[in-house]
């Protein structure tokens, strides 16, 4: 399905907004740190969904990927090649490759062109192109989107807002583009065209073999589209991983309570919700350290763990195979962990994804003296590779021990476990 | 929910409301033959999509739809015992506060941006007769802190652009609350909210409720908040109620095909979905509504009958209520038909 070749790579991106004062000699007092040190890379074909709180800087990545924006630092690579010192032919080539659908598509069509020239002016614009073609292109698009290529000649005011997006679709086709950015693109349209537009846009996937880059902030639309997830705060991406692996086991505090937050898809399911305190923190002047930690519930129940995240700035390492994690919690070294695991684990954990979590705290904590990221990523797998096979619910077990926890834990946690007392011993 | 224990007194009624259009098109109806009850304590849930007349239905429980290009023609609005439409509007305005009131979507645009939050709470305060102009102040302050907001002393003080959303959202929540209503309506108060925020939010609702003991009528598009903090549904299409029942009832034995398409169409947070459930086509338009059933077009179980006639309230057990031919003992008689043969039928 997705082939390997590395189509946009994001390294380091940081972009810093001067906050000013005065007029003429304009003084700076602060920097917005809207995004600030992001890694991430999509294959053709493949979705990245981003999420996140607002503010947290998921439209500025986007924009700096688009070129709307001048990184601050670091670098946004297609195909290799920087895009911010693209020039001439190969400047038009990235714009074809790279389009955008945006969230409103009330003012994301200009209302004086037709649709027609909505549709074909990435087209004109970066390819040369003889009139016969745009217009067998245009009507070809009509049609894949779900219009008639009648429709061509009219006004985007004639249209409903699905029937606009659709456009806005078709037009972001329109050069075979490799990667669209999908900035909310359901958001603003109805309940039950919505469904119409996110399977329309799997679809088109599937047939030009595009990527696609999805900021949303529903993270139901997410798991449907995505094939992988970052979970941005404040500027940074705090765990990245396969859309699914990362729904059935979060392991970051803060995608835990983002997850608990979202709404149920019905009334008898019952999750426990963690409310974070307070609201999210101002970027110009973020928190020391991990710059969750003032909310987080792990770090506010466990001093030892706080004073780490509040000197420390964790980074985004693997924390089992494929899923980044940037948490003080699966870095080992935070001695009282195994409590905060079980903690965590009562304010809130549906079975399944939480076992997961206390394990890899177990497993960061028990050997806390030479733990390393590679015990903590084995006793994840090994759990997981043990949950898989037994396939069974551990229902809310008491954060109250590790004893209970191992009851519950198949042989190859045991042995994972032993494996990894073995090497703290050694 | 069991009906033996449900003493609790009625907050309101409303039977057989229309809020009509007059414009040169034609006549929009946009509330058609609306009718439900909500007893204090509880949490109706009116769902539906854009132009399905629960914004209109909303503003006419207060009796703001905006006149005279919109008219209430018939019906009742029984607010604690007293229908609501007979008052003259002066009265009105010793209605909306004290008994019913309102909380807006959008919290950026329904603060006023240069008043203080503090002179806000306390013009709707001044209503009250039971406050002398001294304890305004402090009342202002003792309702802020009510809807949990930090240091209210301190924030009556702020401008509305001082203030988060979240913030701004629990200071209209105050206002909202001030006069004590019997009866809050809640017009998606948290769309603009972030996800997080929106959690802190529902909850504060829940508790209040639970303090006050008011009805909560809550206007939305999302299935989620309703599974969050409803007690019962109305289902909304095209003007009309087309399915209402306790909340459980309406998830696990959706009777209308229109709920079924639409929770159907949702993408799930808490497992993989497939492929979703697409409705087809637009709602029709509001002043040209067909004869018979209005999701027709859209329909996937649509037969001829659906076209003559709208059907009937069917029941399906404890207050549970869908509008659809489906459930008619003859359907099964009728020849099924294809999409296109009702498409052409409802041309023709």
């Amino acid at each position: 399905m997705v082939s390997s070749s590395p189509l946009l790579e994001v390294k380091n991106l940081r972009k810093h907004f001067p906050v000013t004062k005065g007029l003429l000699l304009q003084k700076t007092l602060g920097y917005v740190k809207a995004v600030d040190g992001v890694d991430f890379t999509i294959t053709e074909g493949e979705t990245l969904g981003l999420v996140g709180e607002s503010g947290c800087g998921k439209t500025t990545t986007a924009k700096t990927v688009l070129k709307l924006e001048d990184p601050t630092d670091g670098s946004v690579e297609v195909y290799g090649k920087n895009v911010h010192t693209l020039k001439g032919q190969e400047l038009r080539e990235y714009r074809a490759t790279v389009q955008a659908v945006f969230q409103d598509p009330w003012s994301s069509l200009s209302p004086r062109m037709r649709v027609r020239d909505i549709i074909s002016e990435a087209l004109v614009a970066n390819r040369d192109v003889t009139k016969q073609e745009v217009d067998d292109r245009v009507a070809e698009l009509l049609s894949q989107v779900g219009l008639h290529p009648f429709q061509a000649p009219l006004f985007p005011h004639e249209f409903s807002g699905g029937q606009r997006q659709r456009i806005a679709v078709a037009s972001s086709l329109a050069s075979y583009p490799k990667l669209i950015m999908l900035d909310e693109p359901v958001s603003a349209l109805d309940v039950s065209i919505r469904a119409q537009i996110m399977n329309m846009l799997v679809d088109l996937q599937e047939q030009y073999n595009v990527a696609y880059l999805l900021v949303a902030h529903n993270l139901a639309t997410v798991r449907y589209m995505a094939h992988t997830t970052a979970v941005m705060y404040l500027g940074k991406i705090v765990e990245h991983s396969e859309t699914e692996d990362l729904f059935k086991y979060p392991l970051h505090p803060y995608t835990n309570a983002l997850f608990s937050a979202a709404l149920p898809s019905h009334p008898d399911i019952k999750t426990t919700e963690i409310v974070l305190q307070g609201e999210v923190p101002s970027p110009i002047n973020p928190p020391s350290g991990c710059s969750f930690h003032p909310r987080c519930p792990a770090a506010l129940a466990d001093s030892e763990l706080m004073k780490r995240c509040q000197g420390e700035m964790p980074v985004l390492a693997e924390a089992a195979p494929g899923h980044k994690v940037a948490c003080h919690l699966y870095t080992g070294g935070a001695t009282a962990s195994v409590e905060t695991g079980g903690i965590l684990f009562k304010t809130g954990l549906e079975a399944e994804q939480s076992v997961l979590k206390l394990k890899g705290a177990i497993a960061a904590g028990i050997g806390s003296t030479v733990a390393s990221a590679e015990e903590a990523t084995r006793a994840v797998e090994a759990s997981r590779a043990a949950g898989q096979a037994k396939a069974k619910k551990v229902v809310n077990v008491e954060g109250s021990g590790v004893a209970k926890e191992n009851d519950n834990t198949s042989d190859a946690q045991l042995e994972a476990d032993s494996n990894q007392e073995d090497k703290s011993s050694e | 929910m069991d009906a033996t224990k449900d003493t609790r007194r009625t907050a309101l009624k409303v039977e057989d409301l229309h809020t009509y259009f007059f414009n040169r098109w034609g006549t929009v109806k946009a509330v058609d033959g609306i009718s439900f009850e909500l007893k204090e304590g509880e949490t109706l849930g009116i769902v539906g999509e854009s132009g399905c007349g629960k914004t209109m239905t909303a503003l006419s429980l207060l009796r703001l739809h905006p006149q005279p290009a919109a008219q209430i023609i018939e019906g009742k609005i029984v607010l604690d015992g007293e229908d609501i439409l007979q008052l003259p509007e002066k009265e009105m305005r010793n209605v909306r506060g004290p008994k019913i009131s309102m909380i807006l979507q959008d919290p950026q645009t329904s603060l006023n941006p240069v008043y203080t939050v503090g002179n806000q709470i306390i013009e709707t305060l001044d209503r009250r007769d039971d406050l002398l102009k001294n304890d305004l102040r402090k009342e202002a302050e003792e309702s802020l802190r009510k809807v949990r907001v930090a240091a209210p002393e301190r924030r009556l003080s702020d401008f509305p652009h001082q203030m988060s959303g979240g913030m701004k959202q629990r200071v209209i929540g105050a206002i909202a609350m001030a006069g004590g209503p019997k009866v809050i309506i809640a017009d998606e108060p948290t769309t603009a909210l972030d996800v997080t925020i929106q959690l802190q939010y529902l909850r504060l609702l829940k508790e209040l409720q639970a303090e006050t003991g008011m009805g909560i009528i809550f206007i939305t598009h999302d299935f989620g908040i309703v599974a969050r903090m409803c007690d019962k549904v109305a289902v909304m299409y095209a003007g009309r109620i087309v399915e209402e029942g306790p909340v459980r009832e309406i998830f696990n034995n959706p009777s209308h095909p229109y709920t079924e398409a639409l929770i159907g169409s949702v993408p799930k947070m808490e497992e993989k979905t497939d492929r979703l459930f697409q409705i087809d086509g637009q709602p029709p338009q509001l002043y040209a509504l067909p004869v018979g059933c209005r999701f027709t077009n859209r329909c996937q179980y649509a037969k001829s009958k659906c076209i003559e006639a709208y059907p009937p309230r069917f029941s399906f057990g404890e207050n549970h209520y869908a509008s659809c031919w489906r459930h008619d003992e003859s359907w099964d008689k009728i020849p099924s038909s294809t999409k296109e043969e009702i498409t052409e039928m409802l041309e023709a």
